[in-house]
């Protein structure tokens, strides 16, 4: 794994989110799901998926179309992004200027036994990003680029996407809830 | 409506004009040619948000974020897009969230290419076995009450239906 997988994700992905209360956030499944339930205690502005691998992204996009005036983060990893990696083209076609992508690239398959993935040999997801046609992107390896990175996730002619490169290391230990019904009355209850 | 606006419009126009009458303001697609002028109404109708997607289970995942924003939508799709979205409707059963889609058929009522069958044939037991309710169009008198009973138990009672469009509706298209 090369040397540019450094951060540690249960700092980075704080850092670079700031304050959860700013958005509407759609947490992908495994590590991102405790990334975002850690940082926010599953405030009703969070949903978080625990199964059906590829969702995320489309998910909120459907969001921010539905609730333009709100900002709308989604938070995942490479595995789930890789899975569908299309989505970041219908994403670019849409343009929805409220909707913001965090990729947290650890480059492998932290919940089944750190498998590599793509992003740790040759792709670059920041480029599929660019190439989809999503032009606000950045990639963060150090935390001297943290600052800039929260600004691009509120950037106010979206979509942005950030790939935030991190190292294997575990996510922050934190038992999420697996309800999904429970959590999508409480999301609709405190949104509508 | 009126039985005489059923008999001049095509049953593509009523069957739009229908699910737009129902709140229907988000339209998510792959192009298809069943499809064609819903397709094309979506995009000229000011008050929709038509969404052209790369593989269809992308709308499912659409929906159920549009319906956690509050907006409802239908999922337009070929017989043979069924088989992309299996698991994606894992998310809408462990959420319990409505979802409306409308399956053009293929690979059913007289077709003539061989490569439709298999999916054609096993679009109902495959969304049978995800629990989707299969609501089956074949006469265009059909359209509004079936459209209507289809969008209610989605939106009204958090079920997953389809609509199925059979090609005694639309006609099996010639090779």
């Amino acid at each position: 794994m090369s040397s540019d997988f450094s951060l540690d994700r249960r700092s980075a992905v704080p850092a670079v989110i700031g304050n959860p209360a700013d958005f509407l956030i759609i947490g992908g499944l495994s590590g991102s799901a405790k990334d975002v339930g850690s940082l926010t205690n599953e405030s009703p502005n969070v949903y978080l998926l625990g199964g059906a691998m590829g969702a995320a992204v489309t998910m909120g996009l459907g969001l921010a179309l539905a609730q333009p005036t709100r900002r709308v983060l989604v938070v995942s990893g490479d595995g789930e992004f890789l899975m569908n990696s299309g989505s970041l083209a219908t994403v670019a076609y849409m343009k929805p200027a409220n909707l913001s992508l965090l990729c947290v690239d650890n480059g492998c398959y932290g919940e089944t036994g750190n498998q590599v993935s793509a992003t740790s040999r040759s792709t670059d997801l920041e480029l599929i990003a660019r190439g989809s046609g999503i032009d606000h992107a950045c990639t963060v390896q150090t935390g001297s680029e943290f600052a800039a990175a929260s600004k691009l996730l509120r950037h106010p002619d979206g979509p942005s996407f950030v790939l935030l490169r991190v190292n294997n290391g575990p996510p922050p230990d934190y038992r999420r809830n697996f309800d999904a019904v429970e959590t999508k009355a409480a999301f609709r209850r405190n949104c509508l | 409506m009126d039985t005489e606006v059923i008999k001049t419009e095509t049953w593509a126009e009523l069957l739009y004009d229908s699910l737009r009458e129902l709140g229907i303001t988000i339209f998510c697609y792959v192009p298809d040619a069943g499809h064609r002028v819903l397709i094309e109404r979506s995009i000229s109708d000011n008050n929709v948000i038509s969404v052209p997607l790369t593989t269809e289970e992308e709308g499912v995942a659409l929906l159920a974020g549009a319906h956690l924003g509050g907006k409802r939508g239908v999922l337009l799709m070929q017989s043979s897009g069924v088989g992309n979205c299996i698991n994606m409707l894992s998310l809408i059963n462990a959420g319990r969230f409505p979802f409306l889609t409308i399956v053009s058929m293929r690979g059913d009522f007289g077709e003539q290419n061989p490569w439709q069958l298999p999916m054609g044939q096993a679009v109902e037991p495959c969304l049978m076995a995800m629990d989707t309710l299969c609501l089956r169009i074949e006469t265009r008198e059909d359209i509004p009450s079936t459209t209507e009973a289809a969008t209610q138990m989605a939106y009204k009672s958090d079920q997953s239906v389809a609509i199925l469009l059979s090609q005694k509706l639309i006609g099996a298209k010639p090779f």
